[in-house]
């Protein structure tokens, strides 16, 4: 290996499953041995076990798909709010300096914080879980696209206003699509995220989600549950990067060239 | 007649140490179908007088007309192709061609009719769903030069357009370019640092001073037309050579701060 030297694709996929190979590995170990209390972790085996017994016998799959429907609708509700004021502030400076001090301090707001008054104001129903989602998505979102769209080439603008487009023009015609792979890029980045906090949403006033099934099982110290619960999360997390990196490469070719 | 007439047209650069004054009062003339090359060192302000042309910046004093009416911002009528590559890289070659067609609202058949006549003068007939990045620099710049020209602009501004080139893609650019004027007879401001293209494109060679910049001397290139690059060995193209590399010299040693160069 030397610095800065691509892998070829083959040896780069063994590579990516040994790793997740070998942590497995290293856990069965440390709890088959016994090294590791079975109290303080369940082994692999079990952790499946019990992951099955969950989505057949205790309606799991439900609960995974009320949080991948919350996780997706404050997202959206964020995402479709988000992209026209971060395009506006980018493109024009007077917005930008308008919204961008508050949407600075919003940002830095914890999405968790507002649980407790987002209880209140919205009672533990669907309309509490998320707004937590929107609150700690739609800040990030709006300052990366506005910084992202604020960075388009400024001779491609020259150019689209020597070939004869006017202000709305440029801003359809260029600083939109100029930054359109880079804001999906975003979307992407930013889904990530809403995805822990729908998780803190559920582990507090919660009656179904994978969140919920986990605050249960600390109940009953079933840290087989637990896990299991978690790695869900993250091969959710997993396919829809995978399926979005995907979608963004069929809608952008010309990015990647 | 004048198409373009630039008056008393000077740029002071506003910064945090005052102002840099670039270009000092300048008058220019152009007339229908000249082809003029601006030539000058590095910084002597001739990319900024026409980017003032082309409604990019702002005279700081004077003003520019164009068919008598003053320039006040960019338009459709002044056609640019710039130094760096500026073709939007989402867009195929056709729809680089058709950008500005469909900003005057035309339908798309007649886009393609236009864009395809232009794509097919610059030589790049084939390359039509190519994308940018797909191509090299000359052919990106031949795709530039068709963008503005499929516009139909009054005057076209070209702004060093080969100079991120190699020295063979550029004279091959040259010999189309020239081809292309020798036909259509489109009114050209070409900028350039490079002697042998100013003399080679231009009806007219305009010699810039260093900075502070100003015209220091309007030369007409009598050779004719149609030009091949063989005239490059002529002894009238050799002698317009020596008198503006010794023009040429001057600025540039004042610019480095040479005083008097010998």
């Amino acid at each position: 290996m030397r610095p800065l030297q691509p892998v070829n694709p083959g040896a780069r996929v063994a590579l990516g499953i040994s790793f997740f190979v070998l942590f497995v590995a290293v856990w069965a170990a440390a709890t088959f041995s016994g090294y590791v209390s079975k109290t303080f972790l369940a082994d692999p085996v079990t952790m499946l076990r019990s992951g099955y017994d969950l989505l057949m016998n205790q309606g799991f799959a439900f609960d995974i798909g009320m949080t991948v429907w919350r996780v997706l609708g404050g997202f959206a509700i964020a995402a479709v709010l988000a992209v026209p004021l971060g395009v506006m502030m980018g493109a024009y400076k007077g917005v930008e300096a308008f919204f961008e001090p508050f949407v600075s301090f919003g940002r830095y707001l914890p999405a968790s914080a507002f649980i407790p008054l987002l209880i209140l104001w919205a009672g533990i129903g669907e309309a509490q879980k998320l707004s937590v989602i929107f609150i700690g998505s739609f800040f990030q979102l709006v300052l990366m696209i506005a910084v992202s769209v604020g960075n388009t080439r400024r001779d491609l603008v020259e150019a689209a206003y020597t070939l004869g487009a006017g202000d709305a023009g440029v801003v359809r015609r260029v600083l939109m699509p100029s930054s359109a792979p880079e804001i999906a890029e975003i979307l992407r980045m930013v889904l990530g995220w809403a995805w822990t906090y729908v998780i803190v949403a559920e582990l507090i006033g919660a009656s179904s989600g994978i969140g919920h099934m986990i605050t249960d099982s600390q109940a009953l110290m079933a840290t087989d549950q637990i896990i299991f619960g978690i790695i869900v999360i993250g091969l959710i997390g997993l396919v829809t990067d995978f399926a979005f990196k995907a979608f963004n490469r069929v809608l952008f070719p010309w990015a990647r060239l | 007649m004048n198409i373009l007439e630039i008056k008393q047209v000077s740029k002071t650069f506003v910064g945090a140490q005052g102002g840099t004054l670039a270009l000092q009062a300048t008058d220019l003339d152009v007339q229908e179908n000249d082809f003029i090359t601006i030539l000058g060192p590095s910084g002597c302000g001739k990319s900024t007088l026409l980017r003032m042309v082309a409604g990019l910046d702002t005279p700081s004093t004077g003003q520019i007309t164009l068919d008598g009416q003053p320039v006040t911002g960019p338009g459709a009528d002044r056609g640019m192709v710039f130094q760096s590559y500026t073709l939007f890289p989402w867009l195929t070659v056709l729809q680089n061609v058709c950008f500005g067609l469909r900003e005057k609202g035309m339908p798309l058949a007649a886009q393609h009719e236009i864009a395809r006549e232009f794509i097919g003068k610059v030589g790049l007939r084939g390359f039509e769903n190519h994308f940018p990045k797909q191509l090299s620099g000359g052919m990106q710049q031949r795709t530039a030069l068709a963008r503005a020209l499929a516009n139909n602009p009054r005057i076209l501004l070209m702004d060093e357009p080969f100079g991120a080139l190699d020295h063979q893609t550029r004279e091959l650019m040259q010999d189309l370019l020239q081809g292309i004027w020798e036909a259509e007879r489109k009114t050209v401001l070409f900028v350039t640092h490079d002697i042998d293209e100013a003399i080679f494109m231009g009806s007219r060679v305009v010699v810039m001073s260093a900075r502070p910049g100003r015209i220091k001397c309007d030369v007409p290139v009598a050779l004719d037309h149609p030009r091949h690059y063989s005239v490059k060995t002529t002894p009238l193209f050799t002698q317009l050579k020596s008198r503006l590399t010794e023009e040429i010299r001057i600025e540039v040693h004042r610019a480095a701060g040479l005083a008097q160069a010998q």
